[in-house]
Order: C-alpha cells, then structure tokens, then sequence
C-alpha cells in the first residue's frame, strides 16, 4: 500500500507530471511542520492576524429554547475573513513562501477558501489565482469581487457542473501547466497525500481550543461535536483532538440539498460508493461506471461528490458518524441562529446547527454539544433572500 | 511479447487517440477502421470519464459528448470485441482509475483480455499507486503503459524499468491539446529511458502537425496524436471518416520520414 493512507483511504492519484510535486511538498511539510521558527510564526499569525483562539460561546438562549443539551458554539465566523478557511490557507502559504514559490493558485466553492487564500497571497506577497465554478461566481458574486480586492485573479470554470468539483479539476489542470513557481493551495482534507494529512494538521487547532476552552468554561470534555462536512476540513478540525477520547461523540453534517433520496443532493456518506478521483481514493457520489455525479445543495461550500479520506475511515470506523440534513433545514437553522442568538452563520454551518437543534433535544441537560460555526453568513444573505422568494440586489 | 510491439516493428509509429463513443459507437468503429487504413500503426481508444483532469478542453469536451450520447464502459468494450473480429490493430485504452475501480478491477481487465485490448494508459495512476491494478493487468495479459512527464527527472529510470507495451513520453507540461511549439528536451528523456529498458518510446502531448510529428518521431520510436484529430471528429461528427483518414496518412508519411 503506498503512503499517504487511511485505513484503505487516500493515497496519491495524479499525473505523473504532478508527482515530484508532491513530494517536494510532502519533503517540505515534513521539514517545517516541527521546526520551532516556523511555528512561531504561524502561531503569531494567528494569533496576531487571525485573531485566534477563536471564542467558544455559550449558546444559553438556543439551550433553553430546545430544552435538551447544553450548546456551546465555537465560533470560527470570527475569524479574519469570516471563516476556519483562514487556518489552512495561512498555514500553506506560509510554507509555500518558505518553499520558495511565490505564486499560489486554489479552487473554491462557497469563495471562503478563495478568499482566505488571497487574503494570505496578499500579506506575504504571492501571486494568486483562484479558480471558481462560474455557477458558484453567481451565487457568490460578493466574494469573487472580495478576492479581486485583495488582489487575486479569479477564472470563472465553466467545465462539467461549473461548480466546487470542476474547480478542483481546473486548478490542478493549473497546476500541471506550471509547477515550478506555483503552490495549489487545496482548501480541505482532500486531493492526493500529503494534502489531507497537512490540511487537517493546519485545521486541527479549532479542536485543541475547543478542549483546553471546554475543561475551563466546564471541566470536562464535550459529549458532542458537530460540524457540517463537504470535503471535511473544518470537520476534521473540530474532530481531530477527541479522535482518542471515545465519549466525545463526532458527527458530520452532510448536505442533503432536496433530500437524500431525490438526485439533487451531495450526501457523499449516505450516497457514495468507494472510488479514485481527485487524487484519493475515497468515497463518491458516482454511478455504476463511475462517472462522477452532479451533486447539488444549496450551499456552495458543501456541493462536493466526495468527502475526505480520514472522514471516509472514521465512518468505517464507526468512530464518527454523519447525517444528512437538507436545504430546507439548513435555511431553517440559519434563520433559526440568526434570530435567537443573533448568530447569522455561513449556510454550511447552518448545515451542524440544524441537527444540533434535533440532537439537543434529545440530549439530557447535563450533557454538552459543541457545534462548529464554520462561517460567518453575510455571503449567504442574497441567496437565502431568493431562497424565499425575495429579490435583493448585492 | 505483447501485440503493442508489432506496432513499432516496421520503423517509427504513429498512434492515433479518439474518445469512444464521441460521436456514437458506429462512428468511433468506422473511424478505427479509417486510421487503421491510413497507415496508424496502434489505436488508443479514450474510456468516456465524467472528470478528466489531464485532458485539455478538446478531449473534455469530446468525453462529454460521448457521455451525453450514451456510450458507457460496457458498450465500448462490446464495440471493442466487434473491431477484433476484424482487426489485428494493437488496441489501447485510455482511461483514468475510477472507471476501472468502478467496474470492478479484474472485471475490467478480463473484458480487456476477452474483447481484444492490449494495453491500457491510466493517466492518473502514477508508478506510486500502480500497485492498484499492476498484478491483475499481468494476469489478463493486458500491458500497463508506462508514463514520464517533463518533471520526472531522477524517477525516469525507476518508472521505465521494466516498462510493457511502450512509454509514454509527456512532450510538454500541462494537459492535452495542440501547442504550437514543445520546449522540453524529448532526447535527453529517451535517451534516459533508453538505458534501463528496451521497450519503444512514443512521444504525446501537443502534436498536431506532419513537422512535428516528424521531429518528435525523429527523436523517438513514435508519435502519439490525440486531441487534433478529436478536432476534426468534433467539426465533421459522422461525416468524418474521410477527413480523418486523411490527416492520419499525412501524419504517418511525415513519421516516416523521421
């Protein structure tokens, strides 16, 4: 078995043209990830920059409101550029520059991960470009500006479904055009090893704070963490540090878009089957030839047909599990966090509060339920106004 | 010795590449028979995947197209079996993993071996991962191709060691598609090859003219040409048998000159 695995998950299938690459990177990573001046200057980034630790609140209206669990918020809205995107593309960059690249290139869905990757080009000085299915242009125009603001050149990819999946395809078409001076800084726990591995080193940091803020604000670990997962990272993140600990329960949100029985849906656990694609091997939503599926959902962050290596073992594993929770009931719970705890939270995470307000309720009182606020929802605004049939202009 | 090698017996080759299926079945059978006519020393027949991420916009779109027409994996190897019965033509597919994967490794490879394919090009299964299928392809008799990129470098002499069929030399960086010029120093990586094995190298990736193909040719044991002649397939669809035919003929004189 090569490396990069886990359990029968992952691995490195690209291009040949791509593979030495990856292994400078993977060289690269191996050399920095303990070198304590390369730390040093990540951990002031962010906390100086970034504005870490990030706030784990306490969600006292919603917990009395549902009557069940305690709910506790850990609040990665708040950080700089709205998002826990900013975790992983700092921590790449970061490593790019020491790299000696001086130009980075990524895809995004929902635009955060674009926009958290501009935002780290444009303070240590790389060249960047994002790629960004041209639906997803549409349905985030705010943020494709944001990312032309902090200096980046967005390619709208009007390839296949025009959406997260075509993204990734073109930017690692990019990528095999010109490796040299380039990083693809890869927005989750996704793509061929080591990205899954390193991503979700530079995204754990949300679940060692939720651990050290969690024993102060209660001494005792949580009975649960949720977080919605497309790819995985900000999942992983918050999963990754109670891995070991098997009373804290882990569940992923998947996005059911019009229910898991119906076409339109990117529900990868309930849906998929074990594949190779995008460089890992993992679970797809695919049919019997293994064409890969136009998934839908109605948040762009999440409209991905294949989950994470490391979230496809720890389902197998049955160390995490993972629910999907539909269009409908994520605009709920948006509007649902906005109103009672003036919360308005990426559509994404709406995705983790949403069966956070099933699950609570079914909870004791004395137990405690951490639920990821991946995201900040200003960018979901206009969609969810159209989502209800009124027209707004951004 | 596998069938690929009569491909390189009479002097240099040319390999001829058209997605299955784009723009029907019948089509992609007529025009096999075409380029074979025309002087294509092997055919390399594209499996339809939804996602080819080392494809240019040319082949992207002849898979979609193939797709949207219906053509599936177990339609193409029916068509494949059909050609057989005519053709002694050394038949390669192009396809990436997860279609194998999908359909069931040793089913694959079985369906390749009964229906007549020789070899098959999996582009996203780098030397690292060709552990997946490299014991089932021997079994079925079907050659795993072997693939060196302009980054390859230092790996050139372990991935070519002990190469099947032939090698796929990668002309330029990138994806598919006609380049007007290739800058990479196709000699130096024959030549690199050419110490740890003896097993023909093809050179791909941007060829679409005779002078070309004649240069390309001229510093190897042939050229590989996919996505102009997909062009033509996609300008004239059913009507393309004759166009095609004769820009295969116009490529095979040029490398024989080489």
């Amino acid at each position: 078995m090569s490396k990069g695995r886990f359990g029968k998950y992952g691995g490195q299938y690209i291009p040949e043209t791509l593979m030495n690459a990856v292994i400078e990177l993977e060289e690269a990573y191996n050399k920095y990830k303990d070198d304590p001046d390369f730390k040093k200057e990540l951990a002031d980034l962010m906390k100086e920059y970034v504005g870490r630790p990030s706030l784990l609140y306490y969600a006292e209206k919603m917990t009395k409101d549902l009557g069940g669990a305690k709910i506790y918020l850990k609040r990665e809205d708040l950080n700089h550029t709205g998002s826990h995107k900013i975790n992983n593309a700092l921590g790449q960059c970061l490593l790019a520059k020491k790299m000696g690249k001086t130009r980075v290139i990524a895809e995004t869905g929902a635009g955060q991960h674009g926009v958290a990757t501009a935002t780290a080009a444009a303070l240590l000085g790389l060249e960047c470009e994002v790629f960004m299915g041209k639906e997803d242009t549409e349905r985030q125009a705010l943020n494709v500006f944001r990312m032309e603001l902090l200096g980046a050149k967005v390619h709208a990819v009007t390839s296949g479904t025009q959406t997260l999946k075509d993204a990734v395809n073109e930017t690692m078409r990019e990528w095999t055009k010109r490796i040299a001076d380039t990083h693809y800084v890869l927005g989750s726990v996704m793509g061929p090893y080591p990205f899954p591995t390193m991503v979700r080193d530079f995204q754990k940091i949300i679940s060692e704070e939720i651990r050290s803020q969690m024993l102060e604000a209660e001494g005792k670990l949580p009975d649960a963490v949720i977080a919605c997962v497309g790819g995985g990272s900000n999942a992983i993140g918050a999963f990754y540090d109670f891995i070991e600990d098997e009373s804290v329960e882990l569940i992923g949100c998947e996005a059911a878009g019009l229910g898991v029985d119906n076409p339109k849906n990117a529900a990868t656990i309930a849906n998929g089957t074990e594949g190779v694609f995008h460089g890992m091997k993992s679970l797809f939503c695919q049919d019997e030839y293994g064409q890969i599926a136009p998934v839908y959902s109605i948040s762009a962050g999440l409209d991905y047909p294949g989950i994470g290596p490391e979230h496809a073992m720890l389902n197998d594993m049955k160390r995490a599990r993972y629910v999907p929770v539909t269009d409908d009931e994520a605009v709920e719970a948006f509007e649902y966090l906005s109103r009672t705890e003036g919360i308005i939270p990426a559509i994404e995470s709406a995705h983790a509060v949403s069966y956070a307000m099933k699950y609570a309720k079914e909870l004791p009182k004395d137990k405690i339920v951490v639920v990821n606020i991946s995201g900040r929802g200003d960018k979901d605004v206009a969609a969810i106004a159209r989502y209800r049939g009124v027209e707004i202009y951004e | 010795m596998s069938k690929i090698q009569n491909a390189f017996k009479d002097g240099k080759a040319f390999i001829s590449f058209l997605t299955g299926g784009d723009p029907d079945l019948d089509t992609t059978e007529k025009l096999i028979y075409a380029m074979e006519k025309a002087g294509a020393d092997l055919i390399e027949i594209g499996v339809p995947f939804s996602d080819p991420i080392a494809e240019g916009p040319v082949i992207q779109e002849a898979n979609e197209r193939a797709l949207a027409a219906g053509c599936t994996t177990d339609k193409l190897f029916d068509m494949v079996a059909k050609v057989r019965k005519n053709t002694d033509i050394p038949l390669v597919y192009l396809t990436y993993i997860n279609p194998i994967f999908t359909y069931g490794k040793e089913k694959f490879m079985k369906r390749c071996q009964e229906c007549g394919i020789d070899g098959i090009i999996v582009p996203d299964l780098p030397y690292e991962e060709k552990g997946e299928i490299l014991d089932i392809c021997d079994a079925y008799g079907v050659d795993l191709i072997t693939m060196i990129a302009p980054t390859s470098h230092e790996r050139i002499s372990q991935l070519a060691q002990g190469a099947k069929g032939f090698v796929y030399c990668v002309s330029s960086l990138g994806v598919t598609g006609v380049r007007t010029e290739i800058k990479t120093d196709i000699s130096e990586m024959i030549s690199l090859v050419k110490k740890v094995t003896d097993t023909p190298c093809a050179v791909g990736f941007g060829i679409a003219t005779p002078e070309q193909a004649k240069k390309m040719a001229s510093q190897s044991d042939g050229a590989i040409v996919g996505s102009a002649i997909v062009k033509i397939i996609a300008e004239h669809g059913k009507n393309s048998g004759n166009y095609v035919y004769d820009y295969v003929k116009s490529m095979k004189d040029a490398v024989r000159e080489a």
